[in-house]
């Protein structure tokens, strides 16, 4: 199951500075142990004691995994797995 | 340093102004490299709250698709506190992981005066930039007698 992922700035010291990277899995999960495997030290960049980190949105296509499984959500071939930090804070 | 044209500033303050007492939050976006905030986005704080702001997910992804398509960056990523200083909380630095964005804050603290200060946030660490108003980028940086102005 091939799938493009797209890197945020932030995270792009990781892929040496390439915006989407090519990956692989049939769930999250999966996807994220392969990019692993391949560019090391994303892992502990999205994932934190078995969940995704709070400070990170993972979408696949357009849905946010958080509403579609979290870390078990689904990916076919072709999909788009987009990482975005979330924007927010407070006073 | 933040170099930005008065009518966004105007605009900034204007969206925390009528957003309070809720902080305001939203982007200036610009074209990749050029550190020129030029197109404003006011964004809805997902979290409608006097102490917290959120980019709602679906607007968020729609935000960086729009960008990414027209080569553009978030130049400025702006907020409002609206009853403390214009300065960073520990909860904006923890957030804050655009390294290359100017984050720019207003205190809408007091009815008739505004605060409005930037920062660079890289790596956990605050630290605040002069901030140069001017009517026209094609005009900045000219000449001895081009004064920055404060807000």
């Amino acid at each position: 199951m091939a799938v493009t992922v797209s890197i945020p700035t932030i995270l792009r010291t990781h892929t040496a500075g390439e915006k989407s990277v090519e990956a692989s899995g049939s769930t999250v999960a999966e996807v994220i142990e392969n990019l692993e495997a391949n560019h090391g030290g994303l892992k502990s960049r999205l994932v934190k004691e078995g969940a995704l980190h709070r400070f990170v949105n993972v979408y696949v296509n357009d849905e946010d995994v958080r509403f579609a499984g979290g870390l078990e959500a689904a990916v076919k071939d072709g999909d788009t797995v987009t990482i975005l930090p979330a924007v927010a804070g407070g006073a | 340093m933040l170099v930005i044209r008065r009518d966004l500033v105007d605009a900034m303050v204007a969206h925390a102004r009528r957003d309070h007492p809720d902080e305001a939050c939203g982007v200036i976006a610009g074209p990749e490299g050029s550190d020129q905030p030029e197109r404003f986005i006011p964004m809805v704080n997902a979290a409608r709250s006097p102490t917290f702001y959120e980019f709602e997910s679906g607007d968020l992804l729609r935000l960086y698709r729009d960008m990414a398509a027209r080569d553009e960056v978030p130049v400025v990523v702006y907020h409002s506190h609206t009853a403390t200083e214009a300065y960073p909380s520990r909860t904006d630095v923890s957030y804050a992981s655009e390294p290359d964005a100017h984050y720019v804050l207003v205190s809408t603290r007091e009815p008739d005066e505004h605060e409005f200060r930037s920062y660079r946030i890289v790596d956990g660490e605050v630290t605040e930039e002069p901030i140069e108003v001017v009517e026209s980028y094609m005009f900045a940086h000219t000449g001895a007698d081009d004064v920055p102005d404060t807000v």
